[in-house]
């Protein structure tokens, strides 16, 4: 994995981010685990849900709270698949390439979706609507190939059926995107 | 709460689901909530609240027919109904109903090798009882073998047992369980663990899964009996972060489990206490590793490191730390229940019991199957598990993921267990098997499994970090039909050295697919790299002398 370093990973004094809602709730969780060292990646993982993206700010924070070394923070979030330092869109499509899927052509719907969108797996649209990404195996095999656009499971999916899901979806809501806080994006 | 109270609470349930005049089951497992279980559930409480009839709606675990879902279950007739839409509600909830054709739900025969060649021992809770309450868990015999262990049983007894009962781990290795045991239990510590390995990495296997959502309490009742067994009162569940739904399951459990007393300080009014905490994978395949795993639960990267010592010496924290897979702490609790001899009358000689196996690629009836060791890959491929569809051939099939190898169709006959599989240089692994038919390449099915081993590798030692990419590039120009005889050569020779040296499971067995499909489909690396043709018409050959790849992609 590429390590880059963090722009704002390398100043001396990083600001704490803004006290808000979501600050409470990170604190909250922090709190819960009782500032653990090892409760690391289940604090990510409430970040993760809360700002929808580890941003360089609550890294830092975390890293502070918890008293770690930020190497050590920015080790474990770049190391696991599941956290990410881009902000997702404000749909997110996810194709199985598991084992079961990848023998009954899961590739055709990756492929299909990047003609259409224009992006890459790991990408967003510019215009932060959609995000695509590949997942290992979602476990639901028995219905391979199966495809995940907003949390909703498609089985047996095909690249017709599945752009049509994700324009449904772009049609029902246009939610703004996910920023953090301080309005900087990675 | 004490074992009285723990069979009074037994006995209000089945008294409950007795009065009911029916009960109907629907499967609320990821594949059929995928398939649209939830309307159908909607539809049948809403048919069942405007009939007036005295039925009980409930939900239940995966019974393993996923390939045919919403599946729906009526009690006491018995009759399971697949391929379940909205419409049919009404009729399922009153048969009399006279119903349109579409209203007219698919019976699935009772004959159906599918259901009948099975034997259910972790799987028997599947389609009966209800994952979310306790209560229904407890009425079918629920927390009744934690319950004797700690009024009859020394945690020596209950090692012999499962010693006696010949269960091996369900993870892959097959390592006897009892052995594990034995370890922690002689080490003198003031803190032991019991870790499960909720951490279903193997890309094709999804029994696991299964499980933690459709049985959360057999696990826990299984965590804890090892718990006493060992003289451990902290247990962890790892569980992969892809599975949201086992792990809101598994919490409502411990928090049921915890209020019931069942868990906590003094579980079943004893002096032993024991309790469980959740901890969520962030999608890392290693993290299956133990040692990787124990990294990940201590919240650092997962990253697995030299044994010995062994977890059972040195694990969580430095403390002794026993590591059960999700389905080997799920067969303890029957093992204490029906007796050891009972469970070891199943199976084969050296692999005694039942496995459940994880059914997908090109096979009709995806699924999950739970078949006793010894049984053949035929009976399970084309018996129970329907064949391949479109009237195709079968090439081969995978077994144990990443780490595993294919087999081909000449050893469709040898009976399956831990020994047999190895020895045709695959491995049983988890117990996902992904069917492959004619239409795909054994070239490109190893180049996948390579490229998932090289982004998987945690990268701490150069075989597996240097030696994934360098046999992916291999094998991708195989492909490409760019390669040449030589480099087939260095592809072997690369495979061994990376299986010799490598640190832990993930590098060592990055090479089977590779060794396997080299074993038995050399002649379609040789159509590559020599004919510059994919067999099968799968590979990008970038120079066009293939007119067969380019007619068959057609």
């Amino acid at each position: 994995m590429a390590v880059s370093r963090e722009p704002s990973a390398r100043g001396a004094a990083p600001a704490k981010p803004p006290s808000d809602k979501r600050q409470r709730m990170v604190d909250g969780a922090l709190k819960k685990n009782q500032y653990h060292q090892d409760a690391l990646i289940e604090v990510l993982h409430t970040v993760q849900s809360i700002y929808g993206f580890l941003t360089p700010e609550t890294l830092w924070y975390v890293a502070q709270q918890l008293k770690l070394p930020p190497s050590k923070v920015y080790g474990v979030a770049t190391f696991y698949n599941f956290f990410t330092l881009k902000p997702p869109g404000a749909h997110t499509v996810v194709v199985c390439h598991g084992t079961a899927c990848y023998i009954r052509d899961s590739g055709a719907l990756t492929a299909a979706l990047q003609r259409k969108f224009g992006i890459l797996p790991g990408e967003t649209t510019p215009d932060g609507q959609i995000s695509l990404s590949i997942a290992r195996c979602l476990g639901s095999c028995s219905l391979a190939p199966t495809a995940i656009i907003d949390g909703a499971v498609y089985g047996r999916a095909t690249p017709e059926g599945l752009i049509a899901g994700v324009e449904a979806a772009l049609a029902a809501t246009s939610p703004t995107p996910v920023r953090s806080e301080s309005g900087g994006l990675l | 709460m004490n074992v009285e109270e723990l069979q009074a609470v037994a006995l209000a349930e089945r008294l409950a689901c007795a009065a009911a005049r029916r009960r109907i089951l629907i499967c609320d497992d990821s594949g059929c909530r995928a398939t649209g279980s939830g309307a159908v559930r909607d539809a049948i409480v809403d048919a069942a609240k405007s009939s007036g009839h005295d039925v009980l709606v409930e939900g239940t675990s995966c019974c393993g027919f996923c390939a045919r879902g919403p599946i729906v279950i009526t009690r006491p007739d018995n009759v399971t109904f697949a391929e379940v839409t909205p419409e049919q509600a009404a009729t399922i909830v009153d048969p009399a109903t006279a119903a349109s054709e579409q209203a007219t739900p698919t019976v699935v025969p009772t004959n159906l090798p599918f259901f009948s060649r099975q034997t259910r021992i972790v799987m028997a809770n599947a389609g009966v009882t209800d994952p979310l309450r306790i209560e229904s868990y407890i009425a079918n015999h629920g927390y009744e073998a934690l319950g004797r262990v700690l009024q009859e049983m020394t945690p020596e007894a209950v090692i012999t047992a499962v010693a006696r009962s010949g269960l091996r781990g369900r993870g892959g290795a097959g390592f006897p369980t009892s052995v594990k045991w034995g370890l922690v239990a002689r080490t003198n510590a003031d803190q032991k663990y019991v870790v499960c390995n909720g951490d279903e990495g193997d890309p094709g296997a999804f029994m696991n899964r299964a499980v933690m959502e459709g049985d959360p309490h057999q696990v826990l009742e299984g965590m804890a009996i090892a718990g006493y067994a060992v003289g451990a009162n902290q247990g962890y569940i790892y569980v992969r972060g892809e599975y949201p739904i086992a792990v809101e399951r598994l919490r409502r459990a411990i928090h049921q489990a915890e209020r019931y007393g069942i868990l906590g300080t003094r579980v079943l009014d004893t002096a032993f206490q024991f309790r469980i905490d959740i901890r969520i994978g962030a999608g890392a395949f290693v993290c299956g590793e133990e040692t990787a795993l124990l990294a990940s639960i201590e919240g650092g990267r997962g990253l697995p490191r030299p044994r010995p010592p062994f977890p059972g010496q040195s694990g969580l924290w430095g403390r002794p730390t026993l590591i059960n897979n999700v389905e080997t702490l799920a067969t303890i609790p029957v093992i204490v229940r029906e007796g050891p001899d009972w469970y070891a009358a199943h199976g084969t000689e050296k692999s005694k019991g039942t496995k459940v196996f994880a059914l997908a690629g090109k096979i009709n009836y995806t699924g999950l199957v739970e078949v006793p060791f010894g049984i053949t890959l035929r009976d399970v491929i084309f018996d129970i598990g329907g064949g391949i569809p479109g009237g195709r051939a079968f090439k081969a099939v995978q077994t144990g993921g990443p780490s595993g190898g294919c087999i081909p169709a000449e050893f469709l006959d040898m009976p399956l267990d831990y020994e047999s599989l190895a020895q045709v240089g695959s491995i049983l692994g988890s117990g996902g098997m992904i069917v492959i038919d004619e239409t795909s390449c054994m070239v490109d099915v190893a180049r996948y499994y390579m490229d998932f081993c090289m982004s998987e590798s945690c990268g701490k030692c150069v075989p597996c970090r240097a030696g994934t990419v360098q046999a992916y590039r291999i094998l991708d120009r195989i492909c490409h039909g760019k390669s040449s005889p030589d480099e087939l050569a260095r592809l072997e020779e690369l495979c061994t050295y990376m299986q010799q040296a490598s640190l832990c499971g993930l590098g060592q067995n990055a090479p089977n697919p590779i060794m396997s499909t080299l074993k038995y489909f050399r002649d379609e690396y040789l159509a590559h790299i020599v004919d510059h043709v994919c067999p099968a018409g799968v590979c990008p050959m970038s120079s066009d002398i293939s007119p067969f790849a380019t007619e068959a992609r057609s």
